[in-house]
């Protein structure tokens, strides 16, 4: 089976001023269909910018990134906007629903963009508002809704085009503990339902909930492996201390 | 994503902030406004002219001589020699001699009143008619009559009605009034349209000379150059020299009159136009600001899939339907404006003037602001259109 996500080397750069920064330092991993992994780092550990690459936001400055085996390095603009319509479900931290448009018309925007006619769109949004628990609320606003509620609607503006990938920043981040576990178990539903969801954070305690955890480090993977291994939560001190805790 | 959702959501957006969208579309309200009214203006002034034109006849040629320093004269005879040797094109002819009298009427003096002598033709040609006595007649001008026709407007002011065997004096000529004319403008005023005499010309040319100039009507108004080179050819034989007369025809000068008009329209248009100008900029900036404050939106559009050209239709569609709206509102307010115009030129001036906007210059203003709106909304557009989505997801 090919992998669904895969990044070959992977280096990303920033220009700030006159130094060059370096995000993204040959990253290389595979992501499966069907997995729930958890992407982990602390600030200004590459996340932020692994998470644009797989979410065709941004493209690598080197290596290539094979998103269901195309190349997503040679997109233009465009396609990259198609492949984001196609493929990717994104979950952001502060939800980023439009105010001004109602919950069905926040949940139809990417069929919208997929040109789906405006009938079946709104069955579809509706249906998708309904799996999340909110389907008598299609007519409310996104300010009139609780933090929690909101998450739930972008989970269901995320799944409504049927993406590859669900791909969730952060999505706890805005929430308290309890609202902030049940969206956890909502992305742990959608893993065993079968789809690939890629969670990013900078929180062990929610990395954990993942199935695998791809730790960076300084724009490094300093750990690929099984979420409940012993070393997978483990900050290193230094590449040292990382490689002797490895067998 | 279709034209008409476009159209939907850019309602919507304009509707969540009315006041803001509102003053900026101001300077487009003006400017439609305006324009519509001058238009209004020029075509009401247009159609007034060609009437008050038609009126008189745009058959009609008028003919100068000034043989003053030509050793060659043309009288009355010569002219209507002329106008038979070239009866295919010319049809009546008369001389027309202003009178330079005042007319006494009794001990009172009228100064006001044109008198000039003509042919028995003279009132055919000019479109009037007898409403009582008798019109000038071809013994009238042979026997050099002391006759004449009035107007309605000194049958009314001075006679009570009644002048018809009256007698009134020009230039210290007694005249026996034969006949009033009928009524021609719509109210009867002094130095107006009905405040006139005519006499024979013959009688007129004892008073104040030989006529000079003479009105000429033609066959067919398609032939007025032929018409206009034939009367020229016969007189340039008279005078073996085209320094001595000339022609000019009404449908000419009703043309440069018209075209007058348009140009004085044309260049108050355009100053009123400058207005649409500024309220193309208000959008443009009221867009500008609007992508500044939806940045995190488009970053968001653009994450879900949105491609650069939706963006962008997304926002140029928007500012077109600000201006259309406020070429909209331009419009109705023109179309009051010219019609309280119409209501106060009525009643102000005696000439009726319809300002009346055609349909033309209506859709035309309607498509100039939403041309407006799509060429000032293309800068905001574009620069939307062009936003990183990373960066416009975390603008705060």
């Amino acid at each position: 089976m090919n992998p669904l996500i895969e990044f070959q080397q992977v280096c990303k750069y920033y220009r700030m001023g006159d130094s060059t920064v370096v995000a993204a330092d040959h990253i290389s991993f595979e992501i499966f269909q069907g997995e729930f992994v958890a992407i982990v780092g602390s600030s200004g550990s590459g996340k932020s910018t692994c998470m644009n690459i797989i979410g065709c936001l941004d493209v690598p400055s080197e290596g290539t990134y094979l998103l269901n085996g195309q190349d997503v390095g040679q997109m233009n603009k465009n396609q990259l906007a198609e492949v984001r319509n196609r493929f990717l479900g994104f979950i952001f931290q502060q939800y980023n629903l439009l105010p001004k448009l109602n919950l069905v018309e926040n949940v139809e925007i990417p069929l919208m963009y997929a040109g789906v006619p405006k009938k079946e769109r709104r069955e579809r949004a509706r249906r998708a508002l309904e799996d999340v628990g909110l389907g008598d609320k299609w007519r409310h606003r996104p300010m009139e809704l609780s933090g929690g509620q909101q998450q739930r609607v972008s989970i269901a503006r995320a799944l409504v085009g049927h993406p590859a990938v669900i791909l969730a920043d952060e999505p706890t981040g805005a929430l308290d503990s309890r609202t902030g576990r049940e969206v956890l178990g909502m992305l742990q539903d959608l893993h065993s339902q079968g789809h690939t969801v890629v969670l990013i954070t900078h929180d062990n305690s929610i990395a954990v909930q993942a199935q695998r955890i791809i730790r960076l480090e300084d724009g490094l993977v300093v750990y690929d492996g099984p979420s409940d291994a012993p070393d997978a939560v483990v900050t290193p001190r230094a590449p040292g201390a990382e490689r002797r805790a490895r067998p | 994503m279709k034209l008409t959702e476009s159209l939907q959501l850019a309602l919507k957006n304009i509707v969540s902030s009315k006041v803001r969208t509102l003053l900026p579309v101001l300077g487009i309200i003006g400017g439609v406004a305006a324009v519509i009214v001058i238009v209004g203006l020029g075509n009401g002034l247009e159609t007034y002219v060609t009437d008050s034109f038609a009126s008189m006849g745009t058959n009609t040629l008028t003919v100068s001589i000034m043989s003053r320093g030509s050793t060659r004269t043309l009288d009355a005879e010569d002219m209507y020699q002329i106008v038979d040797d070239n009866s295919q094109y010319l049809d009546l002819c008369s001389p027309t001699v202003p009178m330079m009298g005042y007319v006494k009427i009794g001990s009172e003096t009228v100064s006001t009143t044109s008198s000039t002598g003509v042919s028995e033709d003279y009132l055919e040609i000019a479109g009037m008619t007898v409403a009582s006595g008798r019109g000038l007649q071809y013994s009238d001008i042979l026997t050099r009559a002391k006759v004449c026709v009035i107007g309605a407007y000194l049958n009314q002011a001075y006679f009570g009605g009644n002048a018809v065997g009256q007698t009134l004096r020009v230039g210290g000529q007694s005249l026996e009034v034969v006949g009033v004319l009928a009524q021609k403008g719509d109210t009867l005023e002094e130095g107006g349209s009905d405040d006139c005499l005519y006499l024979p010309y013959t009688t007129a040319e004892r008073l104040s000379g030989s006529a000079s100039t003479y009105t000429v009507t033609m066959r067919d108004e398609d032939y007025i150059d032929e018409s206009i080179a034939a009367l020229e050819a016969s007189l340039y034989e008279v005078f073996a020299s085209d320094d001595y007369y000339t022609v000019t025809s009404m449908a000419e000068m009703l043309e440069t009159m018209t075209s007058m008009i348009n140009i004085l329209v044309g260049v108050l248009a355009g100053i009123a136009a400058i207005s649409l100008v500024v309220g193309g900029i208000g959008i443009m900036n009221i867009m500008l600001v609007s992508v500044t404050e939806r940045t995190r939106e488009i970053g968001i559009r653009k994450s879900l899939g949105a491609k650069e050209r939706y963006i962008m239709q997304q926002f140029v569609i928007e500012a077109a339907t600000t201006s259309a709206l406020g070429g909209i509102i331009g419009i109705l307010i023109g179309d009051g404006l010219s019609a309280a115009a119409t209501a106060v030129i009525s009643q102000v001036s005696e000439g009726s003037l319809t300002v009346a906007p055609s349909l033309g210059a209506v859709l035309l203003a309607f498509g100039i602001s939403v041309g407006i709106g799509i060429l000032f909304g293309y800068l905001p557009a574009k620069k939307a259109a062009r936003l990183n989505p990373i960066d416009a997801l975390h603008y705060d």
